[in-house]
């Protein structure tokens, strides 16, 4: 089994394999590059990592210059400052004329711990998923991040992935597909579907161990793409199960529970919850007493499974 | 061309301008007006543009920050043959390719989509940046309107093209001294711009920005290991006497009286 790591550092070093292989990627960091790990590519390719400081809205204007001139540019900065401070940004100079540009964005989600509520960005898929033409990766694993940056290469067009700091094991498989905006159903199960994207697809597992052992069947379905979104599967699930549960490390509104939700609506009458951040900010504290306090644990999980189906 | 001829030229353009504005009935007609000089000395003296290879890769790169001033850029594309000239008439209207603010996914010639004030300065650093890494020799022309310098990314921008000594790079300010809510100095004042460029590490120049020579002088010689910044000193609304220095002409549509005398002193008495 490959080794636990933090998915910032599987990232930074997917950028330098791929930076290997094509000399048209370069890096845009604003100052936090041995955060977003952007580093490892730096070291490596000096001549092709460009530090913008502390000047988010630059930085993505210069990334859409560097797309326009025929190379592939990944942006790091910390989620909140990229999606947040330069949004319009990203809206009018990359989003708009379909620039080839990349976000590797990290410290995303309250998962970002001590920082606090300042640093914790609960709304970055809501964000980016309004913007026509954006791709969404959120990957779970350290294997994931790495195929979602190979994938976001391999596409033309803007494409965010969400990178989270915390170190986490690796739940996937090597040979476990990544396919742009196709859901991955980890699990079968009749009685409740748990659609889980990001950090939260091990807690959805846990809690379908949980369930099993309590006789209920729970699937398990691993959205790594937020956009495009894999309608197709959740309308599967809503015929199969009795209930459906979205969890996501974001804001219920505009993220993952709220596609869902817009699936759902007028096509299905599915008994349906959304475990996430409840239209509140965060604060600081432990990744874990902060998962607790916002009811993001495996338990939340398997009790609102258990509400809905009772 | 000759003098003569980039003058004749010049009142042509700005002919243009205005049969767009009235038609369409709306877009900014002052700032397209203070900018056509400084388009002209790019499109016809400076730039290495082929309209026959709208995104020949080595072309140099231009970008109109100040995107409200489009109708200028899009009467001089189409005058070098970059589309045709009866395109202009359909500019605004829906499935014209000429959108209120310039699109380069839509429009032949246009490098860069603007309109948001303030982001073209930074595409353009990127674009700079990006010739160097590819060791290309294109060089990369910004316009900035004086309103858009109170954006802060304009001054990011700045501080990122003096780090990167980006000798290939240069921004031209149309400095007509005037934005939609009055002059610059009551909205917010801009204080010593050439100072301040300097200070962020620019080669400065100034120069009339109705004066196609001394502009295509000033913005083809640059300095080794720094950008340029060039101020154009110019007239909003220049060569239609009642737009000239009125705010009130930045984006007002003109009516049948005030389009037949903007016509007949555009195309009346020549002064060539």
């Amino acid at each position: 089994m490959a080794e636990s790591k933090s998915l910032r550092v599987a990232y930074g070093e997917a950028l330098a394999e791929l930076g290997a292989h094509d000399d048209k990627v370069v890096v845009l960091d604003a100052d936090l590059s041995h955060a977003t790990m952007t580093s490892i590519f730096a070291a490596k390719y000096p001549e092709r990592f460009f530090n913008f400081g502390l000047a988010e809205a630059n930085m993505m204007g210069a990334a859409a210059g560097f797309a326009h001139s025929g190379l592939i540019p990944f942006v790091s900065t910390f989620a909140l400052f990229g999606t947040g401070r330069a949004y319009e940004q990203i809206r009018n100079s990359i989003a708009y004329p379909k620039a080839n540009v990349k976000f590797g964005l990290s410290h995303s989600g309250l998962s970002v711990g001590e920082d606090g509520g300042s640093h914790q960005s609960i709304e970055d898929i809501a964000l980016m998923r309004v913007l026509p033409g954006m791709t969404i990766f959120v990957p779970c694993d350290p294997l994931e991040t790495k195929k979602a940056v190979f994938a976001a290469a391999a596409i033309d067009g803007p494409v965010y992935i969400r990178v989270a700091r915390p170190v986490v094991e690796v739940i996937t498989s090597e040979d476990a597909p990544f396919i742009p905006g196709v859901a991955n159903v980890l699990r079968g199960g009749a009685d409740v579907c748990i659609i889980a994207t990001g950090l939260m697809v091990k807690d959805a597992l846990v809690a379908a161990d949980a369930l099993a052992a309590k006789g209920v069947g729970a699937s398990v379905v691993n959205m790594h793409t937020i956009k495009p979104f894999d309608a197709d599967c959740v309308l599967r699930m809503a015929r199969t199960c009795k209930a459906i549960v979205t969890v996501e490390e974001h804001s219920v509104i505009g993220g993952l529970g709220s596609a869902v939700a817009e699936v759902l609506a007028g096509q299905s009458g599915v008994k349906f919850a959304r475990i996430g951040i409840q239209d509140t900010f965060g604060r600081s504290g432990k990744p874990a007493d902060l998962f607790k306090a916002y009811g993001l644990t495996a338990e939340d999980i398997e009790r609102q499974c258990l509400a809905l189906l009772s | 061309m000759d003098t003569n001829g980039l003058l004749e030229k010049a009142r042509a353009m700005r002919a243009d301008i205005i049969e767009m504005l009235y038609r369409c009935q709306s877009g900014h007609p002052g700032g397209s007006l203070s900018c056509v000089e400084i388009l002209m000395a790019l499109y016809y003296k400076v730039a290495n543009v082929d309209p026959a290879q709208p995104d020949w890769d080595q072309r140099d790169r231009i970008v109109l920050s100040k995107g409200h001033g489009c109708p200028a850029l899009y009467a001089i594309l189409a005058d070098r043959g970059f589309f045709p000239r009866e395109d202009l008439w359909r500019l605004r209207q829906i499935d014209s390719h000429l959108q209120g603010h310039p699109d380069m996914r839509k429009t032949p010639g246009i490098d860069c989509s603007t309109g948001s004030l303030g982001q073209g300065v930074s595409v353009a650093v990127g674009m700079a940046l990006a010739a160097k890494y590819k060791k290309a020799h294109y060089r990369v022309y910004a316009i900035l309107g004086d309103g858009e310098i109170q954006e802060g990314m304009v001054w990011e921008a700045a501080m990122s093209a003096a780090h990167y000594k980006l000798d290939n790079l240069v921004f031209i300010l149309d400095h007509n001294g005037l934005q939609i809510d009055g002059t610059n100095d009551q909205v917010m004042s801009l204080g010593d711009i050439v100072a301040k460029f300097r200070a962020f590490g620019f080669a400065c120049r100034e120069v009339d920005g109705h004066d196609i020579e001394e502009l295509a002088n000033a913005i083809s010689s640059p300095e080794v290991g720094r950008p340029l910044f060039v101020l154009a000193e110019t007239v909003k609304g220049k060569g239609v006497s009642f737009m000239e220095h009125n705010a009130g002409w930045h984006g007002k549509p003109m009516n049948a009286q005030e389009y037949a005398a903007a016509m007949a002193e555009l195309k009346g008495t020549h002064h060539g």
